[in-house]
């Protein structure tokens, strides 16, 4: 009992300082790529390729001056921003992060825990993620942060119900389990889900666009009508936990996409790879090549959220709630349906 | 596959990682901030004029029906859930179930839309 809770303890701390430094190095990344995207260099004095401006800039938020406006509700001003980086801090601990590592006989799951319904943990964590837009907005007492959190949440509401529906089909793919570790493995040798939810994964891929407030969805914080949104009163740390939790929020999406859809640790030609390499199944080699190949996939999908977001322009706002509600409810219940007749195909149902 | 209460443990474990993360970082950068308070720098931000009145002023109602709208059918879709999951035990029945399910959701959808609860340009 004792060697499990110090075990998770410390996968904890892991979880979390792995998150906090995948954002961390996701703003730096996504300056980067946004220089290569507009022929600049981007970031280059701090450190070798400015490798170090992210502890830079993480160091600056701690040492300006904290302002709450003395109109704002205060205590309500300081839980917004909280609440947020603490609901995107917890949605990490169900994602399986690798295969068991088998070391002297006894397993040290990869994965903090493994809990039966996995997938509406994380879509009931990240729904109390609004709250923290919608309290920090509100307590600002400025007419542009309500504006900005009144979108925000209306926008991400919105999504979520597509987003619900298009994981329903996946969960029927998947043979009818809620747990992310079950649906990783069901996926081995490169069988991934994405091609039995081709149309699953374009809504999810959409939905996670707008959940996690980035272009071309980021009406809550377009500056040219709204200064900077929900936040635009928001200085040091405060304006970091709302930048580090989309950071973290955008990790943690490209970690379902790529688990539920492209199969996480599991690769293409996994196994004949292993006995070419002269690897025993459940080694500690495997697992590690497993998190590789899941990092790795990560990472692309990070990419394709900073690609998208210096490619598109911004929607209009009626524009955004039309393709919300007219668009992809109607598309993924359709492809609820086309999921069932997929598996009386497959002959998971009989007559 | 089942899930004892053990196994929602790391969980709060968790929780209390990062909400002490959060509380220490809230409370730090309170503590070494330089504090040059001024009663212009304490007022809400508008665009560099003197701001006016509250913010706290009724909204758009339209907001509030989309809240409703996303209880109504979200609600609808947490039902899906446990027949995804038995969806190969529930078999024929409750396909066909499901699918009257989600033919009331659509004549409620279609209810929507006819009522111009989405139009934004009034």
């Amino acid at each position: 009992m004792l060697t499990f809770v110090i075990y998770k303890s410390i996968l904890c701390v892991v979880v979390f300082g792995v998150s906090l430094g995948v954002a961390a190095y996701s703003t730096w990344w996504e300056r980067k790529f946004a220089a290569f995207l507009q022929d600049r260099k981007g970031p280059s004095r701090a450190g070798p390729f400015g490798i170090l401006q992210p502890l830079a800039d993480g160091g600056k938020m701690f040492f300006k001056e904290e302002i709450i406006p003395n109109v704002s509700n205060k205590f309500l001003f300081v839980l917004g921003p909280s609440l947020f980086l603490l609901t995107a801090l917890m949605t990490g601990v169900v994602i399986p992060w690798g295969k068991d590592l088998i070391i002297g006989g006894k397993a040290y799951p990869l994965q903090v825990t493994d809990i039966n319904i996995g997938i509406i943990y994380v879509l009931g964590v990240t729904s109390v993620g609004v709250y923290g837009i919608m309290i920090g907005g509100w307590a600002s007492n400025n007419k542009y942060s309500l504006l900005g959190a009144i979108r925000a949440s209306s926008q991400m509401i919105s999504y979520e119900i597509a987003m619900g529906l298009s994981i329903i089909a996946l969960v029927i793919t998947a043979g009818g389990t809620l747990s992310f570790r079950e649906i990783l493995e069901k996926q081995d040798a490169g069988i991934s889900n994405v091609m039995y939810q081709p149309l699953g994964f374009l809504i999810f891929l959409i939905c996670a666009f707008a959940e996690t407030n980035r272009a071309p969805f980021d009406l809550s914080e377009c500056e040219t009508e709204l200064i900077g949104g929900y936040n635009t009163e928001y200085s040091a740390f405060k304006l970091g936990a709302f930048m580090f939790a989309e950071y973290i929020n955008m990790f943690i999406s490209s970690a379902i996409m790529a688990g539920l859809y492209f199969g996480g640790y599991n690769f293409p030609f996994a196994h004949e790879l292993y006995s070419a390499m002269g690897l025993q199944e459940g080694s500690v080699a495997i697992s590690l090549i497993g998190f590789l190949v899941y990092f790795f996939k990560i990472c692309l999908f990070i990419s394709v959220f900073m690609w998208i977001r210096w490619t598109l322009p911004r929607f209009r706002y009626d524009q955004l709630m039309n393709l919300g509600w007219k668009v992809l409810i109607p598309l993924s219940l359709f492809n609820l349906v086309l999921t069932v007749v997929v598996e009386f195909f497959r002959g998971t149902i009989v007559f | 596959m089942n899930s004892s209460p053990i196994d929602y443990l790391p969980i709060v474990i968790m929780f209390i990682v990062a909400a002490g993360f959060v509380a220490f970082t809230m409370f730090l950068t309170h503590a070494i901030g330089p504090k040059r308070k001024t009663k212009i720098k304490l007022n809400t931000f508008e665009c560099g004029i003197e701001s006016k009145e509250n913010a706290w002023m009724p909204f758009s109602i339209k907001y509030f029906l989309v809240a409703i709208l996303f209880v109504l059918f979200d609600i609808e879709v947490i039902f899906m859930y446990p027949w995804a999951v038995n969806f190969k035990e529930l078999g024929w029945l409750g396909i066909v179930e499901m699918f009257s399910f989600v033919a009331l959701l659509l004549i409620g959808f279609y209810y929507m839309i006819a009522k111009k609860a989405l139009v934004w340009e009034d």
